[in-house]
């Protein structure tokens, strides 16, 4: 008899905890971000392919399903090690088979050469190319991720890549920097 | 009233954490008379003397322009004009060293000066009253003022914030060493600053200002204790000397004992601050219509021969300004813009002065001597000991150094304020205010790197489902163009028209046809060759 008891009674809280449980489950529902957004948002967007995805979004997925991680030039080590600690593996050094770290570039489009193509817009991942048929194309430069795929498919070789100038609003205090200049006494 | 209120009516003065007392060598500067400098031949004018988008420009290469001549409008990205300081022509417009401790170049403007000084006329004003606040805003907005105090924050877009104020704080403290641009002015010009004052009461519709002036300058006090008597609204306070008690934060705190909210701003609390040198020219402005084109500079240190303070027009070449107060350079002379503290060495004499430029120090090196070699932390504490900020300069630093960006915003590095006094105190020469300005640098890159990298994302996408739109398009066009086609043969058939699948049905047969002849040869030849 005390065993039947003993049973109803766990039956019946079990039944009960499991209810509230149940209830809590959707009711405190925590929408977690995927984790394909999250690798998306470390990724630096540069939608360039050297990782042999067509876009960080998918190269998102394809470490999602357990790729390398190190397989992008424009993160570099930084967002290699964020990635390592979102995903919980070790932090490895850059893949060099996908590219070299490099410093932050632009496209520039040498106007006089451009001969209206319309190429270069269409590699364009982010249309950060203005331009139309048989008039000339330039860069909207601060749209511009810097991805390099422009310049292949030019007809004329009138893309260039150029380092983002240093200006005084994005410049970085360098410890050493500040040029001690001698004044010539005769002065 | 509140306690604290009332407090602050009797004048109490608080007092902050940490501070220094570094020599304050001011009477080098301080004892002679504000001295006008004569014309220079070329004035730079970079079309950013502020802090935040430059203006537009008005101007090309060869125009004639008058003294106080608008050269930058506000414009749509809402700059701060620059305006000739002389008479004389344009003489180029394009990329040239700025007063930054970068050393790189910006957008500049070079007036070749004619040496006649011929100004633009004035439009003064005998009753501002009758003035809107809006009008009278653009008409400091459109003298081109900054703040004079070091940050150029433009002063008509901190008074337009429309929020209650118990105070406005007119900053006369100056309590950085060697400079006594601010003093001068007050000894010389006590008047004016107080017409400023009021000025700038009636535009942020505030009751009561408040003047600081640090204890160190007793005849700048006496100026104004003399001028109060006939301007209840006006307050004196006398604080005491310590670095960096003029710095907006502490200074609040010394008069208030209000503390400015991590991030936020004085008007968060109540509270707006204005150097002495800003309420001057807010006041040359309305009043006189006078633009900013000329401030005053201390030009001190042992390697000048007539230190002092000068009224320069802004763009003057530090060069020129140095050689007219007799120039002495020694062997690796350092030439600081800025006080000892807070300044920066320049990369090159030709830099301008420009509107946040108040001192131009030359010393000699056994006055400061340049900076040695860093050397390990020991540890000792002194820096967060100094910390008017109470944070922890040591622990800031390692962090710093290890790139935890991070761990740098948990420890608040957002508000150092860069007074370099745990730098001073660091016996082992460790240049801390260096880290922390590279750090914050680096973080706002970062954050700027961010930002960019969402906006590529979202045009990614937006082009991603374009060309995902167009295709599904381009297959709804074919599909309804091959639907059109078969209707019409529908029709044209319907009409008696040839049917097209009946000439194909034919092929099909034909074709057939063709075959089975071609197998019905293929087996007669077999059963032949069989035969056979």
């Amino acid at each position: 008899m005390t065993v039947v008891t003993a049973l109803i009674v766990f039956g019946v809280l079990a039944l009960i905890f499991g209810l509230i449980l149940g209830f809590a489950a959707v009711r405190f529902r925590v929408e977690s971000d995927p984790i394909v957004d999250q690798i998306d948002a470390i990724l630096p967007q540069t939608q360039c392919g050297q990782c042999g995805y067509p876009g960080c979004r998918p190269y998102a997925e394809a470490i999602a399903n357990g790729d390398e991680i190190n397989k992008c030039p424009p993160g570099g080590q930084s967002t290699i090690n964020a990635l390592a600690d979102l995903m919980g593996v070790e932090a490895k050094p850059l893949d060099s088979a996908h590219g070299e770290e490099d410093v932050k570039k632009v496209a520039v489009i040498r106007e006089d050469e451009c001969i209206g193509c319309t190429k270069c817009i269409q590699a364009c991942p982010v249309d950060a190319i203005l331009g139309a048929a048989k008039q000339m194309h330039t860069v909207i430069a601060h749209e511009c991720t810097g991805c390099d795929l422009c310049v292949e498919p030019c007809p004329v070789d009138c893309i260039d890549m150029v380092p983002v100038p240093v200006r005084p609003d994005n410049w970085q205090w360098d410890l050493q920097q500040i040029p001690v200049r001698v004044v010539e006494s005769s002065n | 009233m509140s306690v604290a209120t009332k407090a602050i009516e009797a004048g109490h003065i608080w007092t902050f954490p940490g501070g220094i007392h570094p020599p304050e060598r001011k009477e080098i500067s301080n004892q002679t008379p504000i001295a006008p400098l004569a014309l220079a031949q070329e004035y730079y004018l970079p079309v950013k003397q502020h802090s935040g988008a430059p203006g537009e420009l008005l101007v090309q290469v060869g125009d004639y322009v008058k003294a106080g001549q608008v050269l930058t409008q506000v414009g749509a990205n809402n700059g701060l004009p620059v305006h000739a300081p002389t008479s004389g022509t344009i003489a180029a417009i394009g990329p040239g060293i700025i007063a930054h401790p970068s050393g790189l170049a910006d957008t500049v403007i070079t007036i070749r000066a004619d040496g006649n000084d011929e100004h633009v006329a004035l439009e003064p004003l005998t009753d501002y009253t009758q003035l809107s606040r809006a009008e009278l805003l653009d008409r400091i907005k459109n003298a081109g003022i900054a703040g004079l105090g070091g940050a150029g924050f433009p002063t008509a877009q901190k008074l337009a914030l429309q929020r209650p104020l118990d105070y406005l704080i007119i900053n006369g403290v100056e309590c950085e060493p060697y400079i006594s641009a601010d003093d001068r002015l007050m000894r010389e010009h006590a008047q004016t600053i107080i017409d400023g004052t009021e000025i700038l009461l009636h535009i942020a519709g505030c009751e009561k200002a408040l003047i600081a002036i640090e204890a160190n300058k007793p005849e700048a006090i006496a100026a104004f204790e003399a001028l109060l008597d006939k301007h209840p609204q006006l307050a004196l306070r006398v604080v005491p000397v310590k670095y960096p008690s003029g710095g907006e934060k502490q200074l609040i705190q010394l008069l208030t004992g209000r503390q400015v909210p991590s991030r936020g701003l004085p008007i968060d609390i109540g509270l707006v601050m204005q150097n002495v040198g800003t309420a001057f020219a807010v006041a040359q402005a309305v009043l006189q219509g006078k633009p900013l084109i000329e401030r005053v500079v201390t030009v001190t240190g042992e390697n000048v021969e007539k230190p002092g303070n000068y009224w320069v027009r802004l763009g003057t070449p530090v060069a020129y300004l140095l050689a007219q107060c007799g120039f002495k350079p020694e062997p690796e002379q350092r030439v600081i813009m800025g006080g000892p503290m807070m300044g920066f060495t320049l990369a090159d004499l030709s830099v301008p002065v420009v509107k946040i430029t108040n001192c131009i120090l030359v010393p000699s090196s056994q006055e400061l001597a340049p900076a040695q070699d860093e050397m390990a932390c020991i540890r000792c504490g002194a820096c967060a000991d100094v910390c008017p900020a109470q944070l922890l300069p040591q622990q800031l630093q390692w962090l710093a150094k290890a790139k935890d960006y991070d761990g740098l915003e948990q420890q608040n590095l957002f508000d150092c304020i860069e007074c370099g006094a745990c730098a001073y105190v660091c016996p082992s020469e460790i240049p801390l205010v260096h880290y922390y300005r590279k750090a914050k640098a680096e973080i706002r890159n970062i954050a700027r790197e961010k930002a960019k990298a969402e906006v590529a994302r979202e045009r990614f996408e937006a082009r991603q489902e374009r060309l995902e739109r167009e295709k599904q398009e381009r297959l709804e066009r074919h599909r309804k163009a091959a639907e059109a086609r078969k209707k019409a043969q529908a029709e044209a058939v319907a009409q008696g028209g040839d049917n097209p699948q009946d000439a194909v049905q034919a092929a099909i047969a034909r074709a057939k046809a063709r075959k089975a002849a071609q197998a019905a040869a293929a087996q007669q030849k077999n059963k032949e060759g069989d035969d056979a």
